[in-house]
């Protein structure tokens, strides 16, 4: 019994650090999309941020530096695609992609020669990166049934940015819900053509929306190279981008769901690297590429229309231009 | 037409008040295209001003300059006898000026009061601003009897509400000068009736209001004043008091036209197309034309009337052979025909169908093809356009531009871009194309929509042409006018059923106006209605 909760404990603590980057991305992702922006850069911004977050603690043993760097690195990204997407119209996905490419390629050949060690940075030293915290108590009650276990195991001993990405759940709502520039935000997301009317500028909007979203890709990004990792290494957002933009579908842009889909997802993640080659009782070995393919499996089945219907923002994607 | 009754006797305005808007020497080019030129207006406060032309005249530019949206090339602007700078819809806002577009400009998925507090929510936070308009709501729905229930989400709302949800938005904002942009081209009569109510309210409340419209049958209806635009410029402003439909006609169209179209009494023959117990689903697998029957015969026009979106344009397609019908029988001259197959649209061609589209731009005509590529849309299979391998372009050419001469298109150039031509001239392009192959049924879905005064009278003529030579029409519009002139039977379609049936002699605008808004229809009664034209 006390064995299975502490599996299950394990699995949540798991969880969470998977989930953070994954909630940070489908955030940016929902203030994009409902702006009006398909955003399919989320892995570009994040792979940028990572290199820069990873470049700038190296040098200058800082992580909050590190951080600065990475959400410096990918508002600029978010703005070379709102230039491109609000500014001049273009296609979002088609400027979204190019940027992937773009990350994906400079920042290998970036630390190849800056750092010399092949298409990755050296380890960054503890100093330079966001330690675990550990609350008040959390070793005193380590031994406390269940209540103790949850506090110390689950709760506690995350860094700071898990506890950031949490709290910016309930802000990042109640801005979008509440305030004027949330108002504004989902109108132009739905129909411009009424911002514009009611004498709101649309690409002022969109261009916030994107610095919104570029911020959060930062974090998420940051979060990766030197807190969750040690180093920067090619290619290491490996499709979170994408998966956030599912979990985004999969929460039919609203906060709350979308939270719930980061953490379905992540379980699935933390599951699957549990589960490697145990044998179940019953059911034998699954293969991980079962449990790897269920976020994309699920998000298939919610746009064929399987599991309940998500209608985007009705604006999402499409340039605004004036008529005539 | 009950609303022509009021409004008339409104005092002309005085002539010391200054105008409440007046436009002086307004000027806008569109590259080559002069869209006002040299533009004159002045809208004495407190009455309801009409701004008449056919497509193109200049109308729309013109509020665009007025609303912001468009900078004048040169013209001056006054509100109340100041001269302002309008650089935007927020400057036009905070001169006092509303519109009301045509197209609304409202957030579907919000509530009443969002859209209401959107852009001038005077606060950070929403809440108070929401609690605020809240009150003002309350006060100007006293006020202008304009009831709304603030909380209903916008979408899923009527027309003729959500229009009013744009008014609320306007007086909201403070305007004293409203203007409406083609407010009734979505409503149905009763709804009109209610805006024109509406509009009279503001008016004596010492609202000025202007209203932009190609219906001469609103501007005698409601107006105080009328300016007649055309090619970019004011041919006229007159007092409605003192002027005529026709005459108001002739100044838009620089001749006289005729309103009426003449034709005498069908002579019904054989049914060319039956339709009995259809049902069709459209791509959502929503039920959109239910259990529908009815006959065409040769040699008589049948309209079908409906406001839009209750199962015209499902059922158009359905016998134009491009929906699958989910059940019953579409019968052309007694055989029936596979449709909504790959093949269907073809096969019903094949079987001496004609169709016109009701929407040229997207089903009826490629835009950025030339003109005789779209003349041949669905027969470039035809013998006389393809050789053995290759179509047979000079053959193409030569043809669609005899079929151009024919019906009037201008420029009769087959090597200019669809697109390049105005909508009447698009629609005599599709028009001449079906028409051309000597149909025996024709399906024509909205033949004037966005079409001038002069290619609408060419049109009907033509359609009424057909009809004498024997031939079965089926004409589907939401124009109501054009239902009554041209039809000889009339089918009332509402929710995706056949709600009822009246022949021309006997139909008037208001029973017709019921059985739209879903009224079925009752045994015929007393003639208590007055005549229905001024």
């Amino acid at each position: 019994m006390g064995e299975n909760i502490t599996f299950f404990v394990l699995m949540l603590d798991a969880m969470l650090r998977v989930s953070t980057p994954l909630i940070l991305a489908s955030f940016a992702g929902m203030f994009a999309e409902r702006s009006g922006i398909v955003d399919i850069g989320l892995e570009g911004k994040m792979l940028g941020a990572a290199f820069a977050a990873a470049s700038v603690a190296l040098v200058t043993d800082s992580a909050w530096l590190g951080l600065l760097a990475g959400i410096s690195v990918s508002v600029g990204l978010a703005m070379i695609h709102a230039f491109a997407c609000v500014t001049h119209n273009g296609n979002q996905v088609v400027s979204g992609m190019a940027l992937n490419i773009l990350v994906a390629g400079l920042g290998p050949v970036l630390a190849l020669a800056w750092f010399n060690q092949g298409s990755q940075t050296p380890m960054i030293a503890d100093i330079a990166r966001f330690k675990p915290i550990h609350l008040p108590f959390a070793d005193k009650l380590r031994d406390v049934p269940v209540v103790g276990e949850v506090y110390s195991e689950l709760i506690s001993g995350h860094n700071i940015i898990v506890y950031l990405a949490l709290g910016m759940v309930p802000l990042a709502a109640w801005f979008i819900y509440r305030t004027r520039f949330g108002l504004r935000l989902r109108a132009v997301g739905e129909n411009p053509e009424a911002v514009d009317t009611a004498g709101i500028s649309v690409t002022g909007m969109r261009y916030r929306a994107m610095i919104v979203c570029g911020i959060l890709c930062g974090v998420a990004g940051t979060y990766l190279a030197i807190a969750m990792n040690t180093l920067f290494i090619r290619d290491m957002t490996a499709g979170m981008g994408y998966l956030a933009l599912a979990a985004l579908i999969f929460g039919k842009w609203k906060p709350l769901p979308t939270l719930l889909a980061c953490f379905l997802f992540a379980f699935a993640q933390a599951l699957e690297a549990r589960l490697q080659g145990v044998d179940i009782p019953g059911i034998g070995i699954i293969p991980v590429q079962a449990i790897q393919a269920l976020p994309y499996i699920l998000t298939v089945l919610l746009l064929a229309g399987f599991v309940g219907k998500a209608i985007p923002p009705k604006a999402s994607g499409v340039p605004y231009v004036k008529e005539k | 037409m009950a609303a022509s009754d009021r409004g008339r006797e409104a005092s002309p305005p005085s002539g010391a008040a200054p105008p409440a808007l007046e436009v002086i020497g307004i000027e806008k080019w569109f590259g080559t295209v002069h869209a006002n030129s040299n533009v004159n207006v002045r809208v004495a406060p407190g009455t309801i001003h009409g701004i008449i032309g056919e497509n193109g005249a200049g109308k729309s530019t013109l509020m665009s300059v007025v609303y912001g949206y468009y900078q004048a090339d040169s013209g001056e602007i006054r509100v109340g006898g100041e001269p302002v700078q309008i650089k935007g819809p927020e400057h036009a806002i905070a001169a006092g000026i509303g519109m009301v577009h045509q197209h609304f400009m409202l957030v579907d998925t919000f509530t009443v009061l969002e859209n209401i507090v959107l852009g001038v929510e005077g606060g950070r936070m929403l809440a108070p601003s929401l609690a605020a308009a809240r009150s003002e709501l309350q006060r100007l729905e006293r006020d202008y009897n304009l009831e709304v229930n603030p909380d209903a989400i916008v979408g899923e709302l009527p027309v003729g509400v959500q229009q009013r949800v744009e008014i609320l938005k306007a007086l909201y904002r403070g305007a004293d000068i409203l203007i409406l942009d083609e407010p009734t081209g979505v409503l149905t009569p009763q709804e009109v009736d209610h805006l024109f109510r509406i509009l009279a309210a503001l008016r004596e409340q010492g609202k000025t209001i202007i209203l932009i419209t190609h219906k001469l049958r609103e501007i005698m209806a409601l107006t105080d004043e009328v300016t007649v635009m055309r090619g970019g410029e004011v041919v006229a402003q007159v007092m409605t008091a003192e002027t005529t439909r026709e005459d108001l006609a002739a100044k838009m169209v620089g001749r006289s036209v005729l309103l009426r179209v003449e034709k005498g009494a069908a002579h019904p023959g054989a049914a060319f197309l039956e339709v009995a117990d259809l049902c069709v689903n459209d791509h959502t697998g929503l039920a959109r034309v239910k259990n529908v029957s009815f006959e065409v015969h040769a040699g008589e026009i049948l309209g079908i009337a409906g406001v839009a979106g209750n199962g015209q344009s499902e059922l158009m397609a359905a016998l134009a052979g491009i929906l699958p019908k989910k059940s019953g029988h579409i019968l052309i001259k007694g055989e029936e025909i596979a449709g909504g197959t790959a093949r269907g649209a073809r096969n019903v061609r094949a079987a001496g169908v004609g169709h016109v589209p009701e929407d040229r731009q997207h089903m009826g005509l490629v835009t950025s093809f030339e003109a005789c590529e779209s003349g041949i849309l669905g027969y470039h299979r035809d013998e006389k356009y393809n050789g053995r391998v290759l179509m047979d372009h000079t053959a193409i050419v030569a043809d669609v531009g005899r079929q151009m001469e024919e019906y009037d298109v201008r420029p009769p150039l087959p090597r200019l871009r669809t697109g390049a031509f105005s909508g009447g001239n698009q629609q005599k392009i599709v028009l001449g194309r079906e028409m051309d192959r000597d149909p025996d049924v024709l399906l024509v879905g909205q033949p004037t929509r966005g079409v001038d005064i002069g290619a609408i009278e060419f049109i009907h003529r033509r359609l009424v042409a057909m009809r004498d030579a024997g031939k079965a029409l089926l004409l589907v519009s939401v124009e109501l006018d054009e239902i009554l002139s041209l039809s000889d039977r009339i089918l009332v379609m509402f929710d995706g059923e056949i709600v009822g049936e009246v022949t021309q002699s006997e139909a008037t605008e208001q029973a017709l106006g019921l059985m739209m808004a879903g009224e079925r229809q009752t045994p015929p009664q007393a003639p208590t209605s007055q005549e229905n034209t001024p």
